[in-house]
Formats: C-alpha cells, structure tokens, sequence
C-alpha cells in the first residue's frame, strides 16, 4: 500500500522543484521568526495560549452552551452536525430551501474535511472558492496543499497558464500582480451574483456569542457582505471564552502562518445584517472523541496556522499532497490516524521527530511527541509489517544480552569489509543507495578501554 | 436536535479543571505610539497621515490622486470628504459596487499592527469597507492603543454588535509569494490620524 | 563524583573513537569515570520504531547498571534525551528512576553546567560548521534555536568558540539533518534530501569539517559525504576538544 514515502519520493525526484518548494516555505518560516521577534513577550504569550486552550477544552461543553446562548440572542441560528455527512446536509438545506444555487465560499479547512464542495456540486449549487490560492487548485480540480497557502506548490507560470484557459488572460502570462488582477475582475462578478456566502470560524467568542473570521484578501468580507444568507461552519474547539482570551489568539496566528502583524481583515460577526440571515453550524466529526483521548487531547488546540508544515523539512521536502489528508504536515500527521488509522499509518513515521513543529506551534501542542505516540498506537495495532515487527524484535533481544550484542555488531564489523561492494551495496541496503556505511572499525569501544587499561 | 444533544454529552464526558491563565492587560509598550503605528501601518502597505484636526484631514484627502480621480465617493465621516451619492437611499449594498471611495470612521488604532477598528454601527452597508477601490480612515490620535490587549479591553466596553479591525489594504501573496497589494477589497489604506495623541488612553 | 561512562550503541561498535575522547576528555577534568561494560543500548531504535514494549528491557538494564552513579554521561543527545524524556513511560516508578534522569547527561551540558569548565583552550585553526542536532538542541535545549523567543545561548558552540584559530562558519539553517533513527530508512528519498542540504549549506558557509554532538547525525552526513566525494570531514565535538589540546 502506498503511502507517504512513495509521494515523497516522487516529489523529491524533482530536484528543483523540490528544492524551490522547500525555500519558499523556509522564507515563510523566516518571516514568521521575525514577527514573533518583534513581541518581546512571545514564549509567555504561546504559554497563555496553551493555558486557554486547555481551559476551554476542559469546559468545552458549557462554552458551546453559552455561545450558542448569546449567538441566538443576537439573532443567529445555531445547528449542530456530528459528522461530516450531517454538516453538508445542514447546509445544503439552508441553500436548497431557499432556493439559493450559487455560494461564493471563503477558506475553511472544515469544509475540505466534510468534503462539502463535491457534496453541494452534485445537487446543483455552483460553488466558488474565493480565497485566491483556493480558487486557483479548485480550477485545477485540486485539492490546496497547505491550508494556509494553498497554491504554494504551483509556479507562476503554471497559475498564468490556468487563467488562460480559464479566465482568459494573455498566453503566456505569469506577473503576479496581472494574474491577481484578473482573479480579482472574475471572483467580483462571482460575489455579485452569489445569494449565499459560507465562511470559515476562525475563533469563536462565547461570552458575546460572536465568531471571528481572519482574512487577508477581504473575500470573507465581500461574501457576507453582498449576498444576505451567511452560513460559518465552525468545529467545536474553535470556543474561546471572552475577548479578553481572543486578543491573545489575534496577536499569534498571523504572525504565526505568514509573518504578518495581523491579518488584514479581522471580522467580528454578531448575530445577521439587518437584512440578513447568519447561520452557524457547530461540527463534531471525530474533534469529542480526540477530546476524550488523554494523550492526543492537547492537538485540538490548533489554531491552524500552518507554522509547523512551514517549519517542517519533510513537509517542505514532499510537499502537501504526499500526506493524503486535508490537513497535511505535523498536525495532519496527528490529525489523520485519529481518522482513519489504517488510511494514515505512514504518516507518522514520515517525521524525523526533529521538534522544530513543537517550537514554532503557538499553542505548543508537543506535536512530535504525539506523532511519536501515534507510532506506538499503530504498532500496537499490528499496522505495521509484519516482518519489520519481527526485526526489531530480534534486535531488542539481541540488545539485552551484551555477549550477543557484541558478538552481533563483531560480525558485522568483520564481514562488512570483507564482502564485495555489489552484494553490501545491494538494492536491499535501503541506507548504501545514497551514502556510504560508517567505516567499520576493527575495535570497538569496549576492546580500546581493554587495552588501555591493560586488559587484553 | 439529537446532534446537539449526544455533542454536548460527549464533551462533557471529557470535561477537566484547567484554570485559565493570568493574561497580559497589555499597556506602555511603545514610547511613541503614533510612531509605531505609522510604522506598522506601513510596513502592511498602508499609509498614516497625521494632521491637526478635521478641517485638515479634510484638505489632506483632497490632496490625495485617489480622491481626486474619484467620481462615487461615500464619506461617512462629517467634514471629511463629501459623498458623490445618498448612502441613506442605498438599499442595496450590490448598488455600491464600482464605489471609488469610502471614508470611514474608526473608534480606535491599534500601535503594534497598524489596524483600525471600525465599528459595525457606523455602517449603514457592511459592503462600504470591503467593497470601494480605495478606503480612507479617521482616526483620533488620542484613540491609539499599544496592543490588541487594549483594544479589546476597551471593546469589551461597548456593546457587543459588528465590526473589523482593518490592518492596511488588501493583499495576496498566493502567487509564489509575491505580495500583491489590492486582492478583492481596497487597493490601497490611508489612516487620517486627527488631532494631538494627548495622555494615553485609560482601560 | 563517580561518573558512570554511557556509550551508545553507535559510538561503541562504529565510533568508538568518539567514546574515547569522550573519556578522555572527562579524565582531563579530574573525573572519576567508570564504564559499565555489561551496557548495550538505551532502547531508542525501538521506541522510534513504535515498538516501546521491547525497550522496556533495555531500559531496565540501563537502570540497573547505572543506577549507582552520581552522574551518567553520554557523548550523545539523542540517548541522553531518551533516558530523560521516554524513560519514564516505561518504567514509571521504579525505584533509582528519579535519580537517573536528572544524573544523566549528554557531554557538553556535563561539561558546561555540572563541570562548568573554563572555556577550553587549544589549537584548532580549521573552518568548523556545527550542526546542532535536534535532540540536543530542542530536548535537551544545549542551545537556544531559532523557533524561540529566548535570550540565545549554545552549550556545544562555547565549548568551541575559545579554540585557538577556529573559524565557526554560520549555516543559514539550524535545521535537521535527515537522520532521525528509522527514518533514515523509511523514508530515504527526503532524509538523504535534507542531508544533502545541511553539507551544501555547511559548504556553502566555507566549512572543513562539520562537528555535532551526537554520532547518528555525523554518521548520516558522513555517509552522504563520502558516496558523493565531497572535501569534507566530520568529527564529533569531543574529537575536536581532544585533538586542539
């Protein structure tokens, strides 16, 4: 079964590519490093983070109460959906009873895990994505790569050549700004004609009952602000308790995903427009039952940022898609087996536990610890092959007697040299395909202290 | 609704004391906030001009090339502009689309980021900050906070309802990461700050 | 102070030359060192793999034999990191626990905190990048990093930095270097990538000889250096220190 060792390395076969994707999120970790510079109370406001988050997810059933309280209150509808299938339903009937055929959609990761667009698509409600990187891989009939930057894996020249075909621009054509441009002119008549717009929930505000949507284009803006129905699909964990607590959350996730101060639009929605409608839909989808899981608990604090996939440098080494999951990188790599365990059993080896996720995640969710645990949960399991099992077993026990141990690595040491390089360099030495095996000393360690301590 | 129900049971059942944190109440953190802000404001593509009072701001944004080429024009700041058209007989805010201008008032700066909270109240069409080619804000410079811990202490203090913290103009850098300045909403941001910046604000 | 020798598996069958500049280096600052010959391996391989079950054996016999020390000290951060970090999923509550993961040390935080030794003199006139690896730098924090806010630091880089004539070249990334135990093996393709990029940047820094403080990643870098004949040489720290003085 593939999975990601065989994406990666296709996507590292493309040297330059590979290596182009991997310095354009590198700058973006840089710009991050350098916004979190200029906080002189960064490492306490990432702890202060960390705290609020346990202390609304340890509460999270009497904040979802009071927000749905006050969010009513202030003339929202509020529904609830367990899983994914009940969150497209919910919407669709929104849009259907309506008789609304056309939504204009800003980003929202939840939405890509429910799968909504196919599901609304197939009931005849055109739907635009507005974000411009989303817009971009829902013309190529892709799925975004990272859920920040979702078009970070497509050169200039390939999105000049989609909006030719698509948009119409020049043959040819890969400025930026121009491009931009004519995204611009296309998504406007788009929100012109939508009679729905469906946003994301960046934070949800339980003493006020309000929702707070973070956007750097506007397009969250333009989509509520035109057509009059607003539907904001939220998962449960997005609950924090008072303003006072959203200000700490405001300050890091910008700086955090693009390196930015804030985002340029920072909206809080209370309750419809006058003559409007705004419906919230509260989703569950697996986030309770990760909730009751003691050692992976603490990753639905993400605040999904996107800083640990920019960090990360296998992500930045194998790209979005070689994970098979919504959410990618790190915390896809938590995320996914508490999905589908069997689906995502390579994700978590797809690590090299360096840590550097755990370091820039600014709710410091110990990312590569769970990735670490989730591989003892996968074993656990029988998941992984059986032979691979075997092996390790056969070393553990090899390890606990010292006569064996040395016996062992006495002959490894003794037959390396002496065997012809075709057989040591075989296509079964997965380590010799590109570098050499350490020279193998004569001595060991144990042998040098012998002799000089004039025991033979 | 059942789903509400067995949601609410189920995080219940994972419930657990964790105290929150003491939070920073934010405060003195730029010797000169007027300056940080311009700073910030900058440096997210937007521009600050300080002037002295309204009658000033009013003379600066006749100065400015996007004003001047401006044929619809809303200003909802008295003194400060005049609008090409009666917002009041807008009923529909698709009616605003191919707006030149909007001039808008803002309750208060934020020194670390740039923004400017515009309160929703103000707004007879949430579609006036989004959808003009170019926004113009009004600000007192008294009206600065240093961060968005005071900002939203003093929200905390007005009555709950609509708004946005706007930071600079609209942006994209989803093409290969180059900034691009005007994505879908405003091409550019010009922050009128008015008057002296006087005592810091109190929480 | 009686200092109980940790040699990891690596060091004692591949590199024992690391193990005995380690030692020597411990001797050349008054210590007391003994080395438990009846060690084999910290479990680490197997908790990397998923397989935690079959380390609790090693890790029992780890605490059994070093138990008794004042301090155990090991010429890497990985091992050090996984008696300190992992050990106590395994053999939570055992007796002697406690006392061996705050007595055990990788090499240069021994030297720097408990030690706290003059800043080492020597000659070492040689353009030297250093690579930190990561789990010395973000489990055990001998350096600051580049992710944190902190007041910056680094344990293994003071060690070096007195040497007389050496020139520590700066890397553009702290970045890891593609080891990462089964890793470098489960996914070959994007470790050898990554080790590929910590030479090319150590290269590109101008440096001689790339130096760290845990044999896995040197091992790693050494073997991509050597399949791909670049003019490179690789020492551990304590090689280093040993052969400046």
């Amino acid at each position: 079964m593939s999975g990601h060792p065989e994406a990666a390395a296709r996507f590292v076969a493309d040297d330059a590519k590979a290596h182009w994707h991997d310095q354009s999120l590198w700058w973006v970790r840089k710009k991050r490093d350098a916004a979190a510079a200029t906080v002189p109370d960064w490492e306490a406001l990432r702890s202060a983070a960390a705290r609020i988050k346990e202390h609304t997810l340890g509460r999270l059933a009497d904040y979802l109460e009071e927000f749905e309280k006050n969010a009513v209150r202030s003339g929202a509808k509020v529904w609830f959906a367990s899983d994914a299938a009940e969150h497209n339903a919910i919407v669709h009937r929104i849009l259907a009873e309506r008789g609304i055929t056309r939504l204009v959609k800003s980003k929202s990761m939840l939405t890509e895990e429910c799968h909504l667009n196919p599901y609304l698509e197939a009931r005849g409600i055109t739907v635009t994505d507005t974000d411009l990187g989303e817009r971009i891989v829902q013309l190529r009939h892709e799925p975004p790569s990272h859920i920040v930057l979702p078009a970070i894996h497509l050169k200039k020249e390939e999105i000049g050549e989609l909006f030719h075909g698509e948009l119409g621009t020049d043959k040819g054509a890969s400025d930026p700004k121009y491009l931009t441009e004519a995204a611009r002119q296309h998504l406007r008549r788009r929100f012109l004609e939508a009679g729905a717009g469906l946003t994301g929930v960046n934070f949800a505000v339980a003493a006020t009952g309000g929702i707070v949507v973070c956007t750097n284009e506007g397009n969250a803006d333009m989509g509520t602000a035109l057509p009059p129905v607003h539907i904001a699909c939220m998962g449960v964990e997005k609950l924090v308790p008072r303003l006072e607590e959203l200000a700490v959350f405001v300050r890091l996730l910008a700086r955090s995903a693009t390196g930015q101060p804030v985002t340029t639009y920072t909206t809080h929605f209370h309750g419809p427009r006058p003559d409007g409608e705004l419906h919230i839909v509260v989703v569950d989808n697996g986030r309770s039952a990760q909730l009751a899981n003691d050692t992976f608990r603490r990753s639905l604090s993400c605040i999904r940022c996107g800083a640990c996939m920019n960090t990360c440098p296998v992500f930045r080494r194998s790209g979005g898609y070689s994970y098979g999951f919504v959410v990618p990188g790190p915390i896809g790599s938590v995320l996914a087996p508490g999905r589908d365990v069997g689906a995502h059993r390579t994700l978590p080896f797809a690590s090299s536990l360096c840590g550097s996720c755990s370091d820039v995640c600014p709710v410091r969710i110990d990312l590569h610890h769970e990735i670490l645990a989730w591989r003892q949960e996968i074993v656990r399991r029988k998941l992984v092959p059986v032979w691979k099992r075997a092996a390790m077993r056969l070393l553990a026990f090899i390890l606990r007697f010292a006569f064996l141990y040395r016996l062992g690595a006495w002959l490894v040491r003794r037959m390396t040299p002496i065997l012809p390089r075709a057989i040591v360099y075989s296509r079964w030495n997965v380590w010799g395909r590109q570098r050499e095996l350490p020279p193998m000393p004569r001595r060991s360690f144990r042998a040098l202290y012998r002799s000089r301590h004039g025991r033979a | 609704m059942a789903a509400r129900e067995n949601i609410l049971e189920a995080l219940r059942r994972a419930a657990r004391a964790v105290a929150l944190p003491d939070l920073p109440k934010g405060g003195a953190r730029f010797a000169d906030r007027r300056r940080q802000l311009g700073e910030a404001l900058a440096s997210v593509g937007g521009t600050c001009v300080p002037v002295a009072d309204r009658a000033a701001a009013d003379r600066a944004l006749a100065t400015l090339a996007i004003y001047r080429e401006a044929k619809k024009i809303v200003s909802l700041v008295p003194g400060v502009g005049a609008s090409s058209l009666e917002i009041g007989a807008v009923s529909d805010p698709h009616e605003l689309e191919g707006l030149d201008v909007a001039v808008l008032p803002g309750t208060l700066a934020v020194a670390e980021n740039g923004a400017v909270w515009i309160d929703g109240s103000v707004l007879p069409h949430r579609a006036l900050f989004v959808i003009p080619e170019h926004l113009v804000l009004v600000v007192d410079a008294a009206a600065i906070v240093d961060d968005m811990h005071e900002a939203y202490a003093r929200l905390a203090e007005l009555p709950v309802g609509y708004g946005v913290f706007i930071s600079g103009p609209s942006k994209t850098a989803d093409i290969e990461q180059a900034l691009v300045i005007g994505a879908q909403g405003a091409r550019s941001c010009t922050l009128l700050l008015v008057g002296p910046m006087g005592e810091r604000p109190a929480i | 102070m009686k200092v109980g020798l940790f040699i990891p598996c690596l060091v004692e069958q591949l590199y024992p030359q690391v193990g005995m500049a380690t030692l020597r280096l411990l001797e050349r600052y008054g210590v007391r060192v003994e080395y438990p010959e009846a060690q084999t391996c910290c479990g680490q391989p197997m908790t990397n793999s998923g397989c935690s079950a079959d380390a609790r054996p090693l890790a029992r016999k780890l605490l059994k034999l070093f138990g008794g020390y004042d301090y155990v000290v090991a010429p890497s951060g990985s091992c050090v990191s996984m008696v300190r970090n992992h050990f106590d999923e395994l053999l939570g509550g055992e007796p002697g626990l406690d006392h061996l993961r705050r007595s055990t040390l990788e090499l240069c935080e021994f030297l720097v905190d408990v030690l706290k030794v003059p800043t080492p003199s020597g000659r070492f006139p040689h353009r030297v990048g250093l690579h930190e690896s990561c789990h010395g730098l973000r489990e055990l924090r001998l350096g600051s990093g580049s992710e944190r806010r902190v007041v910056a630091f680094n344990k293994v880089r003071s060690l070096l930095a007195g040497l007389e004539g050496i020139d520590l070249v700066a890397p553009a990334r702290d970045e890891c270097c593609g080891f990462g135990g089964t890793f470098a093996v489960n996914e070959e393709a994007v470790s050898c990538m990554m080790g590929k990029d910590r030479i090319a940047d150590h290269e590109r820094a101008g440096a001689e000889i790339i130096t760290g403080a845990d044999v896995s990643c040197l091992m790693h870098l050494e073997g991509l250096i050597r399949r791909a004949r670049r003019p490179l040489r690789v020492m551990h720290v304590a090689e280093i220190l040993v052969e400046a003085s």
